[in-house]
């Protein structure tokens, strides 16, 4: 009996220490040297693993930092300066100053602007009713409604206000990843630069259309007619394909083409009201 | 009886206008002709505002080879070059035409005389067809001279011929069958001289008893063409499904019929061949069938190209109060229309209007895997499967899955017990993955 346990607890030694030197072999030959600093710089990352720098994933992003002579053209939009200054200290390099950037909903057609002409009773995907017609609405190049933007956000940034069956965006919570822009069959959802106390003025439309089937299809669509290109001093407006754009990196903010615009299809979003204006009064004498 | 060996499905026929002769409809008082009414590139414009043209006279010509010759439909003023809201659901570029009178070209024989010898050679005869513009009129509006040029290093040794109609509702193709057989059987034999086969068979669904022994009696006196009577199921329409129930031979994946030596016209297009060949008549009316439960006067009717729907309705009884949806095509694979000004093109078969209680779908519920779509699938794809890539995106097994594959036949969706939109994924996968597939040739 006890010769039965002394040869299986010997065997079994042997086998096991067969397998130890087999596998430290192995080990050796197989060996992976990591860098210790992919994972520091792991860990200052905001671990939301959203794409948004265009890597598999913050561990993906991480690695290329590492590898990377400069920072030049990489950046976590999610984390923005800070977050990479730090990586940047840990890395002993220098991270090039990238400015923030929010996005915007090029459309404006509410159900008040833009009167419904069908009835769209198939799947409520935005790609499919893309693929199916111009939505129902005449306008082929506006908000389609039915979320597809939404569904993609992963920082809760977005909702579908349910009076304009338009999506909103969050400002606080953007964080400019671009996952809504990708999702959007129409391509109607832009980055723009963010500017002071989250001010934006900007065309809020898309529709490439002449200004009289624009306007026929939406009443708050632009008409490309060239008020604001002439009002603008700081050649911030460009008119292209029967669209006006407002280049926010030119715009200062001073609101003259929102005054102008016929259509109002340029919005302009926080701002304090403005003042009323004067109205010149022309003193009656009375004889 | 012959049929195609998996899947299929079989819908209500509900062929109400089997019985109603094919009419001329009267003169629309406007017609708007868009430039893209086959596969391919679109026909650049050669007519300017307020040119006159006669009816039959070219005003589009094909650029490229996969392309088509468009040709005015009726005598008129030319109005304006505008965007017109097709059955795309977009607008695209269409020459608008006021009509005056009927003024027809010189060349065209209107004499109602049958022309039986066939005197071009079939050089000739493929050159006629790009000229006069004749696509399949089948649906898909594949230009038929691309599909007459047989490929170097490719043979055909038989033709077919499809008159299957295996969509519910649609009567053209029957109608066309019982009224201008001979006019048919006829452009058949000059297709059969083009392609330089002597053998073709004609293929129609058992449904259509009469136009079976119509052409069979016909038949006699032509060499070569034999008519077999199919057992009725969809999609035996699609040629892939066709070729199988005829002939056993199967159309690997991703090949055409010319793989296989066969080629497949449709008898709407062998009869658009007669006219194009003998009478020198282009492409500029077709046989739509207008029709729906509601309908007061449903019919078929010879409808010249760039007709507003409108007018067919008008012509039908008008518009019924309880219309949930306007179809152009079968309701299988047709499309709704999201105006009634939307012009008659050279795919447009037929035009139903569903009462507002059958146009609705049923609310998609969760999966069930009763496996009742990959029964029905004639193609051996999983529609289940690729319905679930295509909407969480995983595009790259879709394709994997021969997405491309489907002909959007529409037997999944049609045969799902929980109402799940299979083939609106689907289709939009298929898009994705074309698309992903040229990205990759282009770099």
């Amino acid at each position: 009996m006890s010769i039965t346990v002394l040869i299986t607890i010997i065997s079994l030694s042997l086998l096991a220490l067969l397998a130890a030197v087999i596998l430290y072999f192995i080990a050796q030959k197989f060996k992976v040297i990591e860098d210790p600093r992919i994972d520091e710089v792991q860990a200052v990352l905001p671990g939301a693993n959203c794409g948004a720098c265009g890597f598999a994933g913050c561990r993906n992003f991480a690695e290329a930092l590492v590898k990377a002579e400069t920072f030049e053209g990489l950046n976590c939009p999610v984390g923005g300066a800070a977050v990479m200054e730090e990586a940047a200290k840990i890395l002993g390099k220098e991270a090039p100053a990238v400015e923030p950037l929010v996005a915007v909903l090029l459309c404006n057609g509410t159900p008040e602007f833009r009167p419904h002409t069908t009835r769209y009773d198939g799947v409520p995907d935005c790609r499919i009713a893309h693929s199916l017609y111009t939505g129902e609405t005449d306008c082929s190049y506006g908000c389609l409604g039915y979320g597809d933007c939404v569904r993609a956000c992963i920082f809760d940034a977005m909702y579908m206000n349910n009076e304009t069956v338009l999506p909103v965006i969050i400002d606080d919570k953007c964080v400019a990843c671009g996952a809504c822009v990708k999702a959007c069959p129409r391509n109607i959802i832009e980055l723009r630069k963010k500017a002071k106390k989250d001010r934006k003025i900007y065309v809020a439309c898309s529709n490439c259309d002449k200004g009289g089937p624009a306007r026929r299809a939406c009443k708050a669509a632009c008409i490309a007619c060239s008020k604001c290109f002439n009002v603008c001093k700081f050649d911030a407006i460009t008119i292209e394909n029967n669209l006006a754009y407002i280049d926010a990196t030119k715009c200062t903010f001073c609101r003259k083409c929102v005054e102008e615009c016929p259509t109002g299809s340029i919005l302009e979003l926080n701002f304090p009201p403005r003042k009323p204006k004067v109205e010149e009064q022309t003193e009656v004498k009375t004889v | 009886m012959k049929t195609f060996p998996t899947g299929g499905v079989h819908p209500p026929e509900n062929k109400l206008t089997a019985g109603s002769e094919i009419r001329h409809l009267p003169l629309p008082s406007n017609v708007a002709i868009p430039v893209s009414q086959h596969i391919g590139t679109p026909a650049s414009i050669i007519v300017n505002k307020d040119d006159r043209v006669k009816t039959g006279q070219v005003i589009a010509v094909s650029k490229g080879f996969v392309s088509s010759n468009i040709h005015s439909s009726v005598s008129g003023k030319v109005n304006k070059i505008d965007a017109v809201l097709d059955t795309t659901g977009y607008k695209q570029t269409a020459v608008f035409i006021n009509v005056e009178g009927d003024e027809w070209s010189e060349t065209i024989d209107r004499n109602d005389e049958i022309v039986t010898e066939i005197k071009l050679s079939p050089e000739e005869i493929v050159k006629k067809c790009l000229e006069s513009g004749i696509v399949g009129l089948g649906g898909a509006t594949f230009p038929s001279h691309v599909k007459l040029t047989i490929p170097s290093g490719k043979r055909c040794d038989l033709l077919i011929i499809n008159g299957v109609e295996c969509e519910p509702y649609l009567t053209s193709d029957h109608r066309l069958m019982l009224e201008r057989g001979e006019e048919i059987l006829i452009g058949v034999t000059i297709l059969m001289k083009a392609l330089r086969v002597d053998k073709a068979m004609i293929g129609i669904e058992s449904n259509k008893p009469d136009a079976i022994d119509h052409l069979t009696k016909l038949v006699k006196a032509f060499q070569g063409i034999t008519v077999y009577a199919l057992k009725v199921k969809y999609p035996q329409g699609a040629e892939k499904q066709l070729i199988k129930a005829l002939t056993k031979r199967e159309v690997p994946s991703g090949r055409l019929p010319i793989d296989v030596n066969t080629v497949v016209h449709n008898v709407g297009t062998a009869f658009a061949v007669y006219e194009a060949v003998q009478k020198n008549k282009p492409l500029f009316e077709r046989v739509v069938t207008i029709t729906g439960k509601s309908v007061l006067n449903p019919g078929n009717y010879f409808v010249r190209i760039g007709t507003p729907v409108k007018d067919l309705i008008e012509a039908a009884g008008g518009l019924p109060d309880d219309t949930g949806k306007i179809v152009s095509g079968g309701p299988m694979m047709g499309k709704a229309l999201s105006s009634t000004e939307v012009p008659v093109v050279k795919g447009t078969s037929g035009i139903i209007l569903f009462p507002s209680n059958e146009s609705k779908r049923i609310n998609s519920m969760p999966c069930i895997r009763c496996a009742k779509c990959v029964q029905a699938c004639a193609l051996n794809l999983e529609p289940y499967l690729l319905m679930t890539l295509s909407e969480i995106g995983l595009f790259e097994r879709a394709e994997k899955e021969r997405i491309t594959d489907c002909m959007e036949c529409g037997s999944c969706s049609f045969i799902c017990p929980a109402g799940r939109p299979l083939l609106d994924y689907i289709r939009l996968g298929k898009a994705t993955v074309i698309k992903m597939a040229r990205e990759r040739v282009l770099k």
